[in-house]
């Protein structure tokens, strides 16, 4: 393929109802680049976590999409309050999530968790009261694009 | 035994076509779950997913774990916005009365999924 592609999303933090949209575009892409499935799926799903994430606990931010020959890599950053226990935040069920966001079926716990589970590397960088960028791999054979 | 294609789902008279999708499009399994995050990593890839959670994420979730149908069990409904985005992505939505449980042994009962 040669340059790596490069898409950027704005996400914005007020918006449920967007929610996910970032997340669907970049799942169309990768399609019509004949990515294979199974490394869409990956990413769609470690990508929407994330997406969701930033628009439930850190009002938004943004959402950087690079896709090479060898590797989709997502970088989300946001300006949101941080994550105090890092480790805590990743097991399942933990979850702060408010009771109106849970009542729109969210907070089960399993965000993070399916974030580490559906990419081949994740790396949290967080500070308190300034934000959190989540770096996330999914490695693509040299046959997938 | 016969593949179980949706239309053998959209006709069932429990359930009210919200809106339709390709009718010979493969259904694979059933799956019940209401939190999204855990339907987004568990749910197969052309599914049924019967939940009560009737909100523009769940559209968003079928449409990523590339869900076939979504079934909106005890009279839950979507808006007509998500309705319409439903269609544009080819993924079907039903309603119905029933409780999860009985709609999910129903889907199982008619199409032996
Ligand atoms: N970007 C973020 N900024 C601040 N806190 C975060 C962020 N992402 C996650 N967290 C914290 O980590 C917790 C766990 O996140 P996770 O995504 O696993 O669960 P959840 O979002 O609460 O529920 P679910 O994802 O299952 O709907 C959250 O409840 C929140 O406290
Ligand atoms: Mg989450």
């Amino acid at each position: 393929m040669g340059e790596p592609l490069i898409y950027t999303y704005d996400i914005d933090g007020e918006d449920f109802t967007r929610a996910g949209e970032a997340s669907s575009s970049v799942k169309n892409r990768l399609k019509m680049l004949g990515v294979d499935s199974a490394a869409i799926r990956k990413t769609a799903i470690a990508m929407y976590e994330g997406e969701i994430n930033m628009v439930i606990h850190a009002d938004g931010g943004t959402i950087t999409v690079i896709i090479s020959d060898d590797a989709i890599t997502m970088v989300l950053a946001d300006r949101g309050p941080g994550i105090p226990d890092i480790e805590k935040a990743m097991q399942e069920g933990y979850s702060t999530a408010r009771p109106e966001v849970r009542s729109l079926g969210f907070g089960a716990g399993m965000g993070l968790p399916n974030m580490k589970r559906f990419t081949d590397e994740m790396k949290i960088d967080t500070v308190i009261g300034q934000g959190t960028t989540i770096t996330m791999k999914v490695y693509l054979h040299s046959d997938g694009l | 035994m016969m593949p179980v294609k949706l239309k053998d789902i959209l006709e069932l008279p429990e359930c009210r076509t919200l809106v339709s999708a390709a009718p010979d499009r493969e259904v694979t399994k059933i799956f019940c779950c209401d939190l999204l995050s855990i339907a987004m990593s568990k749910a197969p890839a052309g599914c049924v997913w019967v939940t009560v959670m009737g909100n523009r994420n769940t559209l968003a979730v079928a449409s990523l774990a590339d869900a076939a149908c979504i079934v909106l069990a005890e009279g839950v409904s979507l808006d007509e916005g998500t309705l319409a985005k439903a269609g544009e992505e080819g993924i079907a939505v039903l309603s119905t009365e029933l409780p999860v449980f009985d709609i999910a042994l129903e889907i199982h009962e008619a199409g032996g999924l």
